[in-house]
């Protein structure tokens, strides 16, 4: 019960005058990202990240994560009120939120939504509560080979759980290796693949690239649609809420269901968009009446919601425990964590205990005043929707620009930014994935250097990665879901070529 | 019967409007096969250097090239992978990348973006903002003068107090900052 006693110290931490203070900007600015189209939670962290240099880290932290509470919040506000999803894990929101607001029932949808995300996120923090000490002390033992073999299944799992093609989420991960390489080698001094560039001196920053794929590549876009917000609008009362919540007990066993989905997705580097559709398409499968998805039904809206969240909140438990984030949200915030001099990892947990507790316990309270706060101002959301994207888009783009010049204080920053822009417009629409680029972005020098302590230990044997059980499970995982998408191809061809043998056909 | 010839007339129209529009459009396989060419450059770039900086063994142990040599080996593996692909469904895949009228969208709000960030090097952050966000409004929102005039002025202002008073975050300033004794 060391855990309950660590959490009590946690809310010390946590409940001060300033630190509540930060919460509850955290979630505002948290939903105004989530609901814009152009800023999400990675991209609207990542600007506002260098604001809280000066700040000290609990306080940094917990305002950064609660942005990303309102975030994860704020996109369900305009998929069910403008079938717009402001985040990619609220797709899957529209389906049956759009419809309930088309019927008037739109306060009904939002209740579901916010419920079910604040359900979702709390089941995942009471996972960390209790698993994250326990995964910590675990990973102490941790050598260079198991974290390499980690980072390895995390990059893996990439490849074999993605819905697009392996090989563009190889070369998009790939390219992430390559830029994050470039610049001075840390080990032995030597520039690498700078070409004489004096800008390139200091290697491409994540932060950038995150301002720029998910920025300026959303923003275009968008504008490729030519919007134009034609919402619904709603006031949520407290009569709705309490006949809602009343409807929501009657689904314990779809959130139980959702909140698993989204766990798993979230510590394992699914992410929160996958989880989402994953949670939906189970809901609609178990139900006794699939038809009637996609044309209003609440559980339509819990589903998605439920697992979106539950998996954003628990991708930060593999980022505290192993330095390695579960989503591109929680990469950028371990960016800070670096950036703070918090080394994420194992030792955390021993050495900043004031921080780590008081993060956890920050996620209790950021979720419960995230779930207050977007129940009473949902109107004004509704609201901001309807200023012109012609006034909107300028604005971020501004932004952006002064996020990615605010990193480094650097003008080469901002062109890049630009540059990723278009190459974040190019891959999504060719479905390259950007998760695993920016992942590999943030990992690239961590993965880089256990990799080669790992050779200097067996003096360049790979045989190293089978040196222990641990290990050579966790490697031998990594190496099955590298290879998941040809085994699975090869299974189906298999039985398909049966089948047509049954059938007398030639192949 | 006054308005039918009419209707007929409209009807024309509009279905000449959507034989011209519906092959203008742009199929994904030039930017496939750009982008994976594009990848394998990269790709090349990685492999080549590493090789330069040394991808091999040292007496201390693995050189810097040891570890990017063989993420630009996987690199060029998937992206040749890629154009392959791309190139045995040639004539196979139609699938869009976008049709012109979004191409032109795009363009038109990417020019403006670089125009800004141009903007930015000589006038400073703060009045290039300002000169984008007017053209937008004008542009694309035909707004009424008095509120371009606000929020034009307006959003580069809230940027100045919130970074240079609040947060004490220098950003790039231009000649009219410096008229103005910033």
């Amino acid at each position: 019960m060391q855990e309950l006693l660590d959490l009590g110290h946690g809310f010390s931490v946590a409940l001060t005058l300033p630190n509540i203070g930060y919460m509850v900007i955290g979630i505002l600015l948290g939903v105004l990202i989530g609901v814009l189209p152009g800023l999400g939670g990675a991209n609207g962290v990542a600007i506002l990240l260098p604001l809280t240099f000066s700040m000290n880290p609990t306080s940094a932290i917990i305002m950064l994560s609660c942005i990303y509470w309102g975030a994860l919040f704020g996109g369900a506000i305009t998929s069910i009120l403008f079938n717009i999803p402001g985040e990619p894990w609220s797709v899957a929101t529209t389906f049956d939120g759009f419809p309930m607001a088309q019927q008037g029932k739109a306060a009904q949808a939002l209740t579901a939504a916010f419920t079910s995300s604040f359900v979702g996120a709390l089941f995942a923090v009471l996972l960390i509560t209790f698993l994250a000490p326990v995964l910590a002390r675990f990973a102490l033992k941790f050598g260079p080979p198991e974290f390499f073999a980690v980072q390895l299944l995390t990059f893996c799992s990439f490849v074999g759980m993605s819905k697009e093609a392996p090989a563009k989420t190889l070369a998009a991960m790939m390219l992430g290796f390559a830029l994050a390489a470039v610049g001075m080698d840390s080990v032995t001094g030597q520039l690498r693949m700078t070409y004489g560039v004096p800008d390139l001196l200091k290697g491409f920053d994540f932060l950038i690239a995150v301002i720029g794929l998910f920025g300026i590549g959303e923003i275009l876009l968008t504008m490729e649609e030519g919007l134009a917000f034609k919402g619904k609008s709603a006031k949520i009362s407290a009569k709705v809420v309490w006949q809602t919540w009343g409807q929501l007990l009657r689904h314990w066993p779809l959130f139980l269901r959702s909140m698993a989905i989204g766990c798993w997705m979230g510590i394992t580097p699914g992410g929160a968009t996958p989880a989402s559709f994953m949670s939906y398409g189970m809901a609609r499968r178990v139900s006794r009446d699939p038809s009637s998805f996609g044309k209003g039904r609440i559980e339509g809206v819990i589903a998605p919601e439920t697992a979106a969240h539950a998996a954003g909140t628990s991708a930060l438990l593999p980022m505290l425990t192993l330095g390695i984030p579960g989503s591109p949200t929680a990469a950028v915030l371990l960016g800070g964590l670096l950036i703070w001099g918090l080394q994420p990892g194992p030792m955390l947990f021993i050495e900043q205990k004031d921080f780590v507790w008081g993060l956890i316990a920050s996620m209790y309270l950021g979720n419960l005043v995230g779930l207050i706060v977007v129940l009473t101002t949902v109107p004004w959301w509704a609201a901001i929707l309807r200023i012109p994207f012609a006034v909107i888009a300028p604005v971020i783009i501004a932004i952006c620009a002064v996020g990615a010049y605010t990193v480094h204080s650097s003008m080469f920053d901002v062109v890049l930014m630009l540059v990723f822009g278009v190459v974040g417009y190019v891959f999504k629409k060719l479905s390259y994935p950007l998760a695993p680029l920016v992942l590999a972005l943030v990992l690239g020098d961590m993965a880089e250097a256990s990799f080669r302590q790992s050779m200097l230990l067996s003096q360049g044997k790979l045989s190293v990665f089978w040196s222990n059980p641990l290990v050579g499970t966790l490697t031998s995982v990594a190496l099955l879901m590298l290879l998941w998408p040809v085994l699975s191809s090869l299974v189906r061809g298999l039985s398909s070529g049966r089948r047509r043998a049954d059938l007398g056909a030639k192949p | 019967m006054m308005t039918s010839p009419v209707k007929l007339v409209m009807q024309e129209s509009d279905s000449n409007q959507t034989m011209a529009s519906e092959p203008r459009s742009v199929s994904v396989r030039w930017p496939e096969v750009l982008t994976a060419l594009m990848l394998m450059g990269i790709a090349a770039m990685v492999i080549i250097d590493s090789l330069r900086v040394g991808a091999g063994w040292a007496e201390d142990g693995p050189r810097a090239g040891y570890f990017p040599f063989y993420i630009g080996l996987i690199l060029m593996a998937a992206s040749t992978w890629i154009l392959i692909s791309q190139l045995r469904k040639w004539n196979a895949s139609n699938a869009e990348f976008a049709d012109r009228e979004q191409l032109g969208r795009v363009v038109s709000i990417f020019i403006p973006m670089v125009v800004f960030v141009a903007g930015i090097a000589v006038l400073g952050i703060y009045v290039s903002s300002a000169l984008l966000i007017a053209y937008f409004m004008v542009r694309y929102g035909k707004n009424k003068p008095w509120l371009t005039a606000l929020v034009s002025l307006g959003v580069p202002l809230l940027l100045f107090a919130v970074f240079e008073r609040w947060f004490l975050v220098l950003l790039p300033k231009g000649p009219l900052e410096q008229l103005l004794g910033f």
